[in-house]
């Protein structure tokens, strides 16, 4: 069954206030994009053009808040990442800010401050996890970090796949495999 | 998908509430997880329980829901905050789809919204809204009771902000309703967020006056001096739009948006600088305009665009300030630039000039020097075409030749070919420029394009012949006519070979463009679409008029009028009439949409009664109108041949019709009807739906073309009327003619003035009109008129007598 969130008309009074949110990284390229309003850019040409230009319009000043394409954008970057949240133009800005600062101080903890590329990539089922606990559908769920944090409780991979050797990969798989016999 | 259920990983549970939910649009088998979400739903893992709301409710369809309504609605008042916001979130969601069942559960969210959580109290409001928002009075009461009880929420007090703004703005309630003193006790909470939401609610209402605005710019105020560039940006932004309405309320905060015009944030400055252009008096425009130019080179072409709009806004309010603004103009013209910035700058100067006639000068002087080095073609042959109209009048307008004919040498085909438009429009105004422009046109004639050749070729022999009338018809006025309906008569000449030469006077009319105003300067969305060239309103009439078949035969369609109202708003039946001119014959199209969802009409007719010779000739009946269906039906009526003067008339209309009562749900109809009819508004035919509106860019040429044959010459005196404005506006709305030369615009203080009206009369005969107005005691007017008939002169002469 389809539930579409339905983005009313300008000036209605409405829970449904996030359009979007994307984490795009230094060179403008998607890591996390979601679309609250589907009426916005259904297509993914026109999500990605659309993020392009986002891109253009705020990698080169660090100004927290820009107008584009009739719809108010505030952003906040870190390292190698930028976090976007995207409202109509009608929007409260400061709303959409305490968005983005959830979104930011969240994910900084759980990230242990580390919020860059590579760790957000090893990690993404979290952050997708936490955007999911902050906006459900284009509402605002939650806006305190951490209220976010208890909800996704979520564990940071200590030891990545990625770093370490094969023989001990295979060794903590053997691991895994006896224990889930075992319960 | 079930397996995994059975993890108790955490993490991985939650991943697969949220593929459910992905997948929901795309899978049809969802259905199966139904059962391990509703138990996770209601089991003791409080941290699966809200996501799994969530999920289910994203797969659910009406008959599922009401299996797990029991589930939502204690949900809904559950004691933990994240189950109770996720089952209010998702019974929003599922408002649209299953808007009974969720309505069900009214009460339920009535009491989740006294709980304490902030986001519980955002979520619980916000659905009782959507549930109740057809219901004002419910609304009214439920906002009664939240703003009295104090809830801390202050994402609740920004909707409940906006649901009483909302409130305010349909009942149309006066600014002494608790409701706004509500609205503005929230400009003293707390919480930045509520007081900014509050301001804007107070800015954005209609029909505030100044003391209400104060506190709401107060603050605004404050927030421009805020380190959060966020909080800057929606001050400046609120701030520009308080002052298109009303400027003076923002003159206090001049000094801290001058602050801003330097902010690191371009679109802070950009919106302080429009704003402050919006509210500056007529002595800070230089220091304005100084500021601007430093700026402006740094910021995109998007805002360069908003911020030239501003300038061209200004040069209205202040006309006397237009030099400075010319120079900073051309300035900026020399400046790099896009295409959409030079084209606003360009525009911006030509109305300036065509306001200002002090400035013309120094205005030509400066697009000149821009179309040497212009890279845009469509900007070089506007500016060419301006040249050519305004060029010859001014005192010395051998300079302009120059410039003029070095495009001719040096650019693409599409401006040489306007140049050669423009200086034969020199050589037809100015006879002492007549050898050197026929010297320069010959040349034009060996030019490689075949464009140019034809035009100088054209322009050459029309020079030779050396007579104005000529002069008129062929280089200062073009075509007057619609070149679809051109093309089409045409076509139907060459199909019927006849004695006769081709009458050009049966083509129809080009209707005049109307300028559009541009109110709103904020930044819109770029049109994604391309500019279409759409047919006109008249050529689409033409059309459906010719598919009828009881009105071949007419003629061309002269004149289609725009639609008249004959019933009030918010009637049984909405009906309005628009009036067809042809050579000898109107249509009267009426068109009536049934509003009433138990009845049905069939053979609609409007019958008319005439108060003068007007002859019914037939109607076309509308076969059938269902509820909320447009249709149209046609009177066609015959002019009076034997008074051709008696272009007026009223008619009385009574819309008769059979009525079949149906069955509102379905829409079935009953098997018999009953005659019934229903009154309408009168219909007035007046002088000016014979006329159709030309306009001519040279009224003395077009005046000596006519020729005064059948000239004819009256005096009359308006003793109702005060002010020569109002007389002109009296005559331009009752002839329906099109002032030229700009003569609709009395200057101030002056206590006579001529009008110029051009326009055709039915049949394709011009129709000039020159009218002296004199104010002395009252108005008196003296109206000749000229025309290529005798029938137009005295008809013009006897309708305003």
């Amino acid at each position: 069954a389809e539930v579409s969130c339905t983005f009313a008309t300008d000036f209605e009074p409405s829970l449904y206030t996030v359009k979007a949110v994307l984490i795009l990284d230094n060179d403008g390229n998607r890591l996390l994009s979601k679309y609250y309003d589907t009426e916005l850019y259904p297509s993914i040409k026109e999500q990605k053009n659309f993020e392009k230009s986002v891109f253009n319009k705020s990698h080169k000043a660090d100004n927290e808040i820009a107008f584009l394409e009739g719809l108010t954008i505030v952003y906040k970057s870190s390292v190698d990442l930028f976090f976007y949240v995207v409202g109509s133009a009608q929007e409260n800005e400061l709303m959409l800010m305490m968005v983005l600062n959830c979104l930011f101080d969240t994910l900084s903890q759980i990230l242990r401050k580390n919020v860059e590329k590579r760790y957000l990539l090893d990690n993404l089922d979290g952050v997708y996890l936490v955007v999911d606990e902050i906006i459900d559908g284009g509402i605002i769920l939650e806006s305190d970090p951490q209220q976010v944090i208890q909800k996704v409780n979520y564990r940071v991979d200590e030891n990545p796949l990625s770093e370490q050797s094969v023989a001990q990969v295979l060794q903590s798989a053997k691991e895994q495999i006896k224990w889930s016999i075992l319960k | 998908m079930t397996r995994l259920f059975q993890s108790n990983d955490q993490t991985l549970r939650r991943m697969c509430y949220l593929t459910i939910k992905e997948m929901a649009n795309i899978s049809e088998d969802v259905i199966i997880v139904t059962s391990s979400l509703t138990k996770d739903m209601t089991g003791k893992e409080d941290v699966y329980r809200g996501p799994a709301i969530r999920a289910l409710c994203r797969i659910t369809d009406t008959t599922m829901l009401q299996a797990i309504e029991r589930y939502m609605k204690q949900a809904i008042v559950d004691k933990v905050p994240s189950v109770s916001s996720s089952a209010l979130v998702s019974s929003l969601h599922m408002v649209r789809m299953s808007y009974d069942v969720v309505k069900r559960w009214v009460n339920e969210a009535q009491e989740a919204a006294s709980s304490d959580n902030i986001m519980v109290q955002y979520h619980a409001l916000g659905l009782l809204y959507h549930l109740r928002k057809n219901d004002r009075l419910a609304v009214s009461k439920m906002l009664n009771k939240f703003t009295k009880s104090g809830l801390k929420s202050p994402f609740a007090y920004c909707m409940l902000i906006r649901i009483a703004s909302r409130l305010l703005e349909e009942t149309e309630g006066g600014h002494d309703s608790p409701l706004f003193d509500f609205i503005e006790s929230c400009l003293r909470n707390k919480h930045e967020m509520v007081v900014y939401e509050a301001a804007s609610a107070i800015v954005h209402m209609p029909n505030c006056t100044a003391r209400e605005l104060a506190p709401a710019v107060s603050v605004l105020q404050l927030f421009c001096s805020s380190p959060k560039a966020a909080l800057r940006y929606a001050a400046v932004r609120t701030l520009n739009k308080v002052a298109m309405k009303h400027p003076s309320a923002v003159t206090a905060c001049n000094l801290d948006l001058e602050n801003l015009i330097t902010d690191s944030n371009r679109s802070i400055a950009t919106l302080a600088i429009t704003t402050l252009l919006k509210t500056g008096s007529e002595s800070s425009v230089d220091r304005l305009m100084k500021q601007i130019s430093s700026f402006v080179s740094e910021i995109s072409d998007e805002f360069k665009v908003v911020v030239v709009q501003a300038i061209s806004a200004l040069c209205q309010k202040y006309p006397r300030k237009h030099s400075v603004m010319m120079n900073f103009l051309s300035n900026m013209l020399r400046d790099d630039g896009g295409f959409e910035y030079k084209r606003a700058i360009v525009d911006c100067i030509i109305s300036i000039i065509e306001e200002n006639p002090e400035s013309k000068e120094t205005g030509l002087a400066h697009l000149c020097e821009f179309i040497e080095d212009c890279e845009h073609t469509v900007l070089a042959t506007k500016i060419l075409h301006l040249l050519g109209r305004e060029g010859p009048r001014t005192p010395s307008p051998s300079k302009y030749i120059r410039f003029i004919f070095n495009r001719v040498v040096l650019e693409s085909e599409a401006v040489r070919a306007a140049a050669v438009s423009a200086l034969a429009k020199f050589g037809a105004q100015n006879d002492d420029l007549l050898p050197s422009v026929l010297v320069l046109m010959q040349r034009c004639m060996m030019d490689s394009d075949d464009e140019v050749r034809d035009r100088a070729t054209f322009y050459m022999n029309v020079l030779q012949q050396k007579q104005k009338a000529l002069n008129a018809a062929y280089i200062f006025n073009g075509l007057s006519v619609s070149v679809p309906g051109l093309e089409k008569s045409l076509h139907q000449y060459t199909l019927e070979p006849s004695e006769k030469p081709f009458d050009m006077k049966t083509v129809p009319l080009a209707t005049t463009t109307v300028s559009e105003q541009k109110t709103e300067l904020a930044p819109v969305a770029s049109s994604k679409l391309p500019e279409k060239l759409a047919p006109s309103r008249q050529d689409i009439y033409q059309e459906q008029l010719a598919a009828i078949p009881e009105f071949q035969g007419l003629g061309p369609l002269f004149k289609s009028s725009e639609p008249v109202q004959l019933t009030e708003a918010e009637t049984e039946y909405v009906v309005r009439c628009i009036k067809h001119t042809f050579a000898s014959h109107m249509v009267f199209q009426f068109d009536c949409t049934n509003t009433l969802n138990d009845q049905l009409l069939q053979k609609v007719v409007v019958q008319m009664e005439p108060s003068e010779a007007y002859e019914i000739v037939q109607y076309v009946p509308a076969a059938s109108l269902p509820y909320s269906q447009p249709g149209s039906c046609y009177s066609l009526v015959r002019l009076p041949e034997d008074d051709p003067t008696a272009v007026s008339c009223t008619f009385s209309c009574t819309m008769k019709y059979l009525v079949r009562d149906c069955d509102p749900n379905t829409g079935e109809p009953d098997d018999d009807g009953y005659d019934d009819e229903y009154v309408l508004e009168d219909l007035e035919v007046t002088v000016a739906d014979h006329i159709q509106k030309v306009l001519k860019p040279n009224f003395a040429a077009a005046w000596e073309e006519v020729g005064d044959e059948f000239e004819k010459e009256e005096t009359f005196a308006l003793a109702s009327v005060r002010t020569l404005e109002e007389a002109v506006n009296n005559i331009v709305s009752f002839l329906g003619m099109q002032p030229c030369e700009r003569s609709d615009k009395v200057p101030e203080n002056k206590n006579s003035h001529i009008l110029f009206l051009a326009g055709v009369f039915r049949g394709g005969h011009d129709v000039l009109v020159r009218s002296r107005l004199a104010l002395a005691d009252g108005v008196t007017m003296q109206v000749t008129v000229r025309s290529g008939e005798e029938t137009a002169v005295d008809v013009i002469l006897a309708s305003v007598g």
